[in-house]
């Protein structure tokens, strides 16, 4: 299924994060949580809103620091310089707001780090970034005026832009840092996006995203991470963290799982009876 | 045959270049390049005297470089003096002084990501002055030998540390979790600017009569009294300033995404803070120190290029020491001419064209953030 090269060292394909705890100012946001994460594979974190999953995502990504240990391909990401983290990994944040008028392709020019590439390369991988996130021909526009959908999409092509091979060269994977992909897109860009973020996975990057969505991350996901209260509830393959009980728990409100028709993806419903 | 296709292919390359504002940009460069020069010659030209400027014109790279006196044969001894020793340090000054707080005004907008942030407005200019008035009054008293030490350069350099204590207790102040909030920027500039108007207030009690002839006209801003001494005084500190900026293009675009998002790009944010903060406090401290408080020059000349060949800065940086040379030349022959034989601070002029502009990007910018 996965037809990427592993480099020799199995760990410069994965990320591990053990015991990782982080604080903002004297509030200790997240607590004690380890998991580790193959290149190769869709990870995602979900959990309530203020379970701390932006927080340990920015401790992975090397923009909050932390305690314990969170290694990148075997690397402390905390020790990394910025430049060498950004030949790694790209980073979708949040919310984007933007200083200066820039136009579309100058927004996502700037995730165009591989100084290899020549003006015309450049300007190449920024229309197929964009065509990517299906904004094909936006290039002229104002980011600006853009919706927040749309706006959402075109720094996604940024980010894809600077890890664009899910590969590296030296055969090490790259890893895409999502911090809620899709909770400002409609339902076809949602599922547009996914795809594309399964697809970098498949191809052998590794991504690890933040969702809010439970019926996108069961469809989408290989591997769940379930935070609550700053520490780590579950974590483990779909099948095993889609548990109406474990669901339950950790958003502290009654959840079932249902599935539709054919599919083996569960649904995720609010209400008591499980159908499993 | 060329003659026909360049205008076609520069038209098609704007049209068909898909968003790319890069060939916009790099004529407007070699454009703004062609109009400074030919402001310098008309500046020159300009005056109670009018001097054929294109005769002397290939013997004055022998005098800026050689510093060599006499004219040269076949030019009017009086044209030559006119010419090398009042108007030429003048334009030049005046470029470097433009350039300088064009540059300045772009690099601190694209640091503190806000379009209004200035040196003159947010009180930088006003603490360089302090640290300039500190010299002027005290440098044959109380600082003598510090002047005897550093010699045309201290003040300068006193400009420079007023100028840089300002900046960083700016940053301080007005920047919380890398994000500035224009309203905490501009209130503590004008905090900033009131309390060392204060201090430069204590220095002019204390001033003598020629002291304090020198203090008003300089704290209006004013190009006159231009020479050598002065331009070798400000071209060492402001020619770091605008060689070391490109490097500092990339860095600035990425702080366009927010500090968060640049780092993750691979910018190393702080680093690219500290050396922005340096250049802007040098480059202002030594046009302060040497033309008084001309403002407004940092906020319209980097809007209006961001307006025409859009916020990249790699382009924006250089354009806008080009575009501030130019309205600062041009400025200035305004300012020598307009009232001859007397002559009007520039700082006057500048503030009257730049004063309301200010106030229309401040309305503009309310209209589409709610500032």
């Amino acid at each position: 299924m996965h037809q990427f090269k592993l480099a020799e060292d199995p760990s410069s394909s994965e990320l591990h994060v053990e015991r990782a705890s982080v604080s903002i100012g004297r509030v200790q946001i997240v607590q004690d949580v380890s998991f580790h994460a193959h290149a190769g594979e869709f990870v995602a974190i979900i959990g309530p809103s203020g379970s701390g999953k932006t927080t340990l995502l920015k401790a992975m990504t090397g923009e909050l620091s932390y305690s314990g240990s969170i290694r990148l391909a075997g690397m402390e990401t905390g020790k990394l310089s910025a430049e060498y983290l950004a030949q790694m990994r790209g980073v979708l944040p949040q919310a984007s707001q933007i200083s200066f008028p820039l136009n579309v392709s100058e927004v996502v020019g700037l995730g165009v780090i591989d100084r290899r590439q020549g003006r015309d390369g450049r300007a190449r991988r920024i229309r197929d970034a964009l065509a990517k996130v299906g904004l094909h021909g936006f290039e002229g526009r104002s980011y600006q005026e853009l919706s927040g959908g749309e706006q959402q999409r075109v720094q996604l092509a940024r980010v894809l832009c600077q890890v664009w091979e899910p590969v590296a060269d030296d055969g090490n994977p790259r890893w895409l840092f999502l911090d809620e992909p899709v909770s400002s897109l409609d339902i076809k860009h949602q599922y547009q996006i996914m795809q594309l973020a399964a697809g970098y996975a498949a191809a052998g990057g590794g991504v690890v995203a933040v969702m809010h969505d439970l019926n996108l991350t069961a469809a989408f996901a290989d591997r769940i991470l379930v935070m609550k209260g700053g520490k780590r509830l579950s974590f483990g393959g779909r099948d095993e963290v889609m548990q109406a009980d474990l669901l339950s728990e950790a958003y502290d409100f009654p959840l079932a799982l249902t599935r539709s028709g054919e599919s083996d993806v569960p649904l995720v419903v609010p209400g008591g009876g499980s159908v499993r | 045959m060329t003659g026909i296709a360049l205008p076609d292919l520069f038209a098609r390359r704007f049209v068909s270049s898909g968003g790319n504002r890069e060939p916009l940009a790099r004529a407007a460069l070699v454009l703004l390049a062609v109009v400074a020069g030919l402001t310098m010659l008309v500046s020159l030209a300009i005056g109670p005297i009018a001097i054929p400027v294109l005769e002397l014109l290939p013997h004055m790279p022998g005098r800026v470089l050689a510093a060599s006196a006499g004219a040269p044969e076949g030019v009017s001894a009086r044209d030559w003096i006119v010419v090398t020793e009042i108007r030429l340090p003048r334009v030049v000054l005046g470029a470097l002084v433009g350039a300088a707080l064009a540059v300045a005004g772009a690099v601190m907008q694209g640091l503190f990501r806000n379009p209004l942030a200035d040196p003159g407005i947010v009180g930088v200019s006003a603490g360089a002055g302090l640290g300039a008035a500190l010299f002027i009054v005290l440098g044959n008293t109380a600082l003598a030998s510090v002047m005897a030490i550093l010699g045309i350069y201290a003040v300068p350099l006193a400009a420079f540390i007023g100028g840089l204590i300002t900046t960083l207790l700016l940053y301080r102040i007005g920047t919380r979790g890398g994000i500035t909030s224009v309203a905490t920027l501009l209130l503590a500039g004008i905090a900033l600017g009131a309390l060392t108007g204060a201090m430069t207030g204590l220095l002019v009690y204390a001033a003598d009569d020629q002291q304090l002839r020198d203090l008003q006209f300089w704290g209006l801003g004013s190009l006159a009294g231009s020479n050598w001494e002065k331009v070798a005084s400000a071209a060492p500190i402001i020619g770091v300033m605008l060689v070391s900026v490109p490097f500092l293009a990339r860095g600035l675009n990425g702080l366009t995404l927010g500090e968060a998002a640049a780092s993750h790009i691979g910018i190393r944010v702080q680093r690219l803070k500290n050396i922005s903060i340096l250049l802007v406090a040098a480059a202002t401290g030594a046009s302060v120190a040497v033309s008084g408080g001309i403002g407004f020059v940092g906020i319209v000349v980097p809007h209006l290029l961001r307006l025409t060949i859009g916020p990249d800065h790699k382009y924006l940086l250089p354009a806008s020491a080009l575009l501030g040379a130019i309205l600062l030349i041009a400025a200035d022959t305004l300012a020598r001419t307009i009232v001859a034989p007397a002559e009007l601070p520039i700082g006057i002029i500048t503030a009257f064209a730049g004063a309301p502009f200010f106030l229309w990007i401040l309305l503009r910018k309310r209209g589409l953030t709610g500032l």
